[in-house]
């Protein structure tokens, strides 16, 4: 049987620089940075005391949750994925049967941690020996494929429900396989998205790692300078990004608007051989991810237009540029042009590949390039490699037709996703 | 007694009625589950909530004893003159 073509016909979004698909797209536009300072994490002793959270009104929450799921609710990566969620699928133009199930219909929503302040709540519970008093809802509010599963309630999902989980890969890859069953011929729609939580207990473990700025505590949004030669780590995000897939088919007989077509993508992992380890990318495996998704979406290298990257603002980001470069067989003026999002968002750890996709979907749609903002002096060894007219600083507008995105991730996990203008 | 319990209980149990049950349908004779459409995992909650509304433990093994509003408000009543 032929495989099937897979678009994009919805959006949304929840990201620590704006909240909604209308707010974001502005901020992208505008450079707008989302990072600010918590006196919590002061409070708590942490060396970085700035992160990226979105900004949650109570009328965004009573807009997608009943007051009954909001009693006793203390699960910020739920309500996060489930605002992107929703939004994106009514976005799509796509109609919540309240009566019966769509078996044509699915999600893949990742997360990396789910839950955690309903779980901190539930530990000091346990511990006062008052596991009675947690009330009903502290498994589905805690439970990784929570945010599946509240999806997959409010939608009316009769497809595939379920949650992946790699690191900060979690994103992209939920999109890659949502692709790949829709492609299959397996659904008709799939919502694909990723989510994190955010604050003190999910992002302890990064500044114990040192890998977080600590210098910019008192000016947050200079803190985040992907391909900088002053990067000094990446600051902590959180929030969510959704995406609706389809066939094509379905799309053009639905009449419904079509962001854009993914072509192909790969996923892989380095094994944590040769260069890589849990924490450090195998750069034969990145390499060969970006390839593999060129050859998957029967393009070549010399027809990507624009490149969404990982980019945390870490030392490794001359590597991945090394990579790119490698990989697409492309350096100098020659490279695609590239950006980072997380300059303005932070890196949103679960959520960034969704996110992210999110932003290069309106880049490619509206046709224009957000800026790389906080990038002053370019570092010098990706000097060395790619030409700086390739990293715009501005807003630039621009006709072009495919980008790649990919995000890699803790445990050594590359994916790489080919997305066209259609 | 129960004149006082009937309506704080009745405010307890509304929340958690489903979006298409109206809160006028809560009535002494209503079973929580069968004839208000309660979701029974909540009834873990509505124990919880009467726990702290009249100051009282119920254990787990009387759970079966909160089935319908009457049968919550004798158990209220029997909590309550124990203490």
């Amino acid at each position: 049987m032929q495989n099937h073509r897979v678009v994009v016909t919805g959006l949304g979004v929840c990201s620590p620089n704006g909240v909604g698909v209308p707010a974001f797209k502005k901020a992208l536009e505008q450079g707008k940075s989302g990072i600010r300072f918590y006196s919590e994490l002061e409070k708590l002793k942490f060396s970085c005391q700035i992160g990226g959270m979105p900004l949650i009104s109570e009328a965004v929450k009573s807009k997608y949750f009943t007051p009954l799921q909001l009693r006793n609710f203390n699960a910020a990566g739920i309500l996060y994925g489930v605002a992107a969620g929703v939004e994106a699928w009514q976005d799509a133009g796509l109609a919540i049967d309240e009566e019966r199930c769509d078996f044509d219909s699915g999600t893949i929503f990742g997360v990396g941690t789910l839950g955690v302040d309903k779980y901190r709540e539930s530990i000091y519970k346990v511990d006062e020996g008052n596991t009675r008093r947690l009330g009903s809802t502290s498994v589905q509010q805690t439970m990784s494929s929570g945010v599946s599963a509240y999806l997959g309630g409010m939608l009316g999902l009769g497809n595939l429900v379920t949650t992946n989980s790699s690191a900060c890969t979690t994103g992209t890859e939920a999109i890659f396989m949502a692709y790949e069953r829709i492609k299959a011929g397996k659904a008709t729609h799939m919502l694909a998205g990723s989510t994190s939580d955010g604050g003190p207990y999910v992002w302890c473990g990064f500044d114990a790692l040192r890998i977080l700025p600590s210098k910019y505590n008192d000016k947050p949004a200079e803190a985040s300078r992907p391909m900088d030669a002053n990067a000094s780590g990446f600051v902590p995000g959180c929030g969510a990004g959704a995406l609706v897939l389809e066939t094509l088919e379905s799309a053009q007989k639905r009449g419904a608007t079509i962001y854009a077509e993914i072509l192909g993508g790969h996923s892989n992992s380095g094994g944590q051989r040769q260069e890589g380890s849990m924490t450090a990318p195998n750069p034969i495996a990145v390499k060969r991810c970006i390839a593999e998704a060129v050859t998957d979406s029967g393009i070549v290298a010399s027809q990507i237009d624009v490149i969404n990257g990982h980019l945390t603002a870490t030392a490794k980001d001359d590597l991945e540029i090394q990579n790119w470069s490698e990989a697409l067989g492309r350096s100098g003026v020659d490279f695609p042009y590239i950006n980072s999002l997380k300059g303005m968002t932070g890196h949103c750890l679960a959520a960034s590949g969704s996110i992210e996709c999110v932003a290069s979907v309106l880049e490619l749609k509206h046709q224009f390039l957000f800026p790389n903002i906080n990038l002053q002096n370019l570092h010098p060894e990706i000097k060395k490699v790619i030409d700086i007219s390739r990293i715009p600083t501005q807003k630039t507008d621009l006709k072009f037709n495919i980008l790649a995105k990919a995000s890699f991730g803790f445990g050594d996990v590359n994916c790489c996703l080919i997305f066209s203008k259609i | 007694m129960s004149q006082d319990i009937y309506p704080k209980l009745k405010e307890i149990i509304k929340p958690y009625l489903p979006e298409d049950v109206n809160p006028d349908a809560i009535s002494p004779e209503s079973h929580l589950v069968t004839d208000l459409n309660i979701n029974s995992t909540h009834l873990v909650d509505i124990v919880l909530d009467v726990e702290d509304a009249f100051d009282i433990t119920i254990e787990d093994d009387e759970l079966d004893k909160m089935e319908t509003v009457n049968a919550s408000i004798s158990l209220i009543e029997q909590k309550l003159a124990m203490r």
